[in-house]
């Protein structure tokens, strides 16, 4: 923003950090002169007085975030179960025991897998969903475009759980209305099937479920996104002979590319961090085939009371996702820079 | 619109609403077969051949989700939590946002990034050290232990979204009232603050429909007698199993009030987000 770069440039870099609430006794401070004053009115005001306006939210995040974040890192390298949850032990260091413990469990390796294969799964059914129906809104006539807007906006709005609930019963064995509809179809029965009755097969359900939540946000803010593509760039791609997926391939994606990085990045952070779908779709008590690496964390440290096992994978869920985080950030901290 | 007059086109144009169509029934047909049951007697809901319409429809199933199964408790938590939330949300994220967005300050992108990265943080993974922490706090099955936790997640998307909406406003109409003689307090009143009313006021709802929708914390922070809504719904089973039909009484009493909030506001809020990730 032009307006927001004049005013950076009028504040010496070098002005030494204020305590707070200068910015505002300044005011009366005879010592300033006259371009003190101009340069606090155009904007940059006193370096007191932004952090005084940070203070509580810095606060806030410190203490909500900030100290559990540590204790986290503390946790994963010590023993921490029932008898110090209760304070009758003191929690004892064991260094690398609780990595080297869950790392070398076949089975927190194929919870990774899972939980990578049904993210990956669903950002990917999530996005190409999201961008073609972003495309068919821009095609669909007014009054198709309002119904498809009220169902997507419908569907974003559930509450998840209450997105879980209903899909849980439109799978039911015996009552669900899927089972009902499929059966329909000539050849096809399907009366009486489980849809949770092996790992895979509920897994594709519970990523449906989560496909039919994330979907309209994603819908929405690209064809929000596809209104800013600049209408002459697609025609002097159309009169340069390109096709209708040629101006897709070399206008629209470019223009849309910060928008589609921003809503890939949040639903691989999401679809990572999946657990009511999965927890209350089995009815708080996931099978060993049904494990994610939330779900999968959470039993080891509420169900086993291995805190200190259920922190590591929670550190290592962490760590798997810093590397989406980093692309994300680069992204984002060129905005800050623009700004 | 433009293309009625030519029939190729419109041939074109039906085929794509045809498809919108489609698109419509796939994505609406959950919500409607919860509405749809909900108002179902309950022996037809659990019927092997299913009922599309309710054929005579009955608040049966939300008297029972109302009386029996204690709709109004877990509800008023709920509020009482979210609400809570965007109060303080909107105040503290205010006041920081306006820090990143109209002062230039040393430290000021290491702020920026620290609040982004904030969000990237899986709430799960903070879920056994913030049960520690209000543990030792004592403020375990507290609804202020709820509030302090669900400060998490609202906080970061309050500051970066009001962020959004602020750079959005000129600088310059706040300058001009400056020189007309206004502080600059008095020109964020008069002139910065009417024109972010709005995007206040869509923040504000997105911020309570994410804090009613959290299910992890609340699930962990409170007992049974203290649950809030969602993990009222989520627990929605008698020993006789399922009652699906109240169920999804009880899950359109709680889907339609945010869904009508949601639609208010979901294309303001949709325009400050996309022109904040482009625009910056």
């Amino acid at each position: 923003m032009s307006a927001a770069d004049t005013s950076t440039a009028k504040v010496s870099p070098a002005r030494p950090p204020a305590p707070p609430g200068t910015g505002q006794t300044a005011r009366g401070r005879g010592g300033q002169g006259q371009r003190g004053v101009r340069r606090r009115r155009r904007g940059g005001g006193g370096a007191g007085l932004p952090w005084a306006l940070l203070a509580p939210c810095l606060l806030v995040l410190l203490l909500v975030l900030g100290y559990p974040l540590a204790r986290l890192v503390t946790l994963s390298f010590q023993k921490f179960g029932q008898p110090q949850l209760w304070g009758f032990q003191e929690p004892e260091s064991v260094g690398f025991g609780n990595f080297t413990r869950i790392l070398g469990d076949g089975e927190f390796w194929s919870v990774v897998v899972r939980t990578v294969v049904f993210a990956a799964g669903a950002v990917v059914l999530t996005m190409v969903l999201g961008m073609l129906i972003a495309l068919l809104l821009q095609r669909v006539s007014g009054w198709v475009r309002t119904l498809i807007n009220i169902a997507l906006v419908a569907s974003w709005g559930m509450p998840v759980i209450v997105a879980t609930a209903i899909f849980k019963w439109l799978f039911d064995t015996d009552y669900g209305v899927l089972n009902w509809l499929l059966s329909r179809l000539p050849g096809v029965d399907m009366s009486g099937h489980n849809w949770f009755a092996g790992g895979p097969e509920g897994l594709t359900v519970i990523m449906l479920l989560v496909v039919w939540g994330a979907v309209p946000f994603v819908a929405i803010t690209l064809s929000a996104g596809l209104t800013q593509v600049p209408r002459e760039l697609e025609e002097a791609a159309r009169l340069d002979g390109a096709g209708a997926w040629g101006v897709f391939r070399y206008v629209t994606l470019p223009v849309l590319k910060p928008i589609i990085v921003m809503l890939t990045t949040l639903s691989v952070i999401w679809d990572m961090g999946v657990f009511p779908q999965v927890f209350v779709m089995r009815g708080g008590h996931p099978e060993a085939e049904f494990q994610v690496l939330t779900t999968y964390s959470y039993d080891k440290a509420f169900v086993v009371n291995d805190y200190g096992g259920g922190s590591a994978i929670a550190l290592v869920t962490v760590l798997l996702l810093l590397g989406v985080v980093a692309v994300y950030m680069r992204q984002m901290l060129r905005i800050g820079e623009a700004e | 619109m433009r293309a009625a007059g030519k029939p190729g086109k419109a041939r074109g144009r039906l085929g794509w609403n045809l498809l919108g169509l489609l698109v419509f029934a796939t994505a609406g047909f959950p919500v409607y077969w919860m509405l749809n049951t909900a108002f179902k007697p309950a022996r037809d809901a659990i019927d092997p051949d299913p009922h599309f319409f309710p054929g005579t429809p009955t608040a049966e199933n939300f008297s029972r989700a109302l009386d029996v199964a204690d709709f109004w408790g877990p509800v008023g938590r709920s509020l009482v939590v979210s609400l809570a939330v965007v109060a303080i949300g909107i105040v503290v994220g205010m006041l920081a946002a306006l820090a990143i967005s109209r002062f230039a300050f040393r430290g000021r992108k290491v702020v920026i990034v620290g609040i982004l990265a904030v969000q990237m943080v899986p709430l799960v993974a903070m879920i056994i050290p913030v049960f520690l922490l209000l543990n030792d706090l004592g403020q375990y099955d507290r609804l202020t232990g709820l509030i302090i936790t669900y400060l998490t997640f609202v906080l970061p998307f309050t500051v970066w979204t009001l962020r959004g909406f602020i750079v959005n406003i000129p600088r310059e109409l706040e300058e001009a009232a400056m020189v007309d003689g206004c502080t600059r307090a008095g020109a964020f009143l008069r002139v910065v603050f009417p024109l972010l009313a709005p995007g206040m006021v869509a923040t504000s709802v997105y911020a309570f429909i994410q804090a009613w929708n959290e299910y992890l914390y609340a699930l962990m922070l409170m007992s049974q007698q203290n649950q809030t809504a969602t993990v009222w719904l989520g627990n929605f089973t008698t020993k006789h199993g399922t009652e699906y039909a109240p169920m999804m009484a009880g899950a359109t009493m709680m889907a339609v009030p945010i869904v009508i909030l949601f639609l208010l506001v979901q294309r303001k809020m949709a325009a400050g987000l996309t022109a904040g990730a482009v625009k910056g």
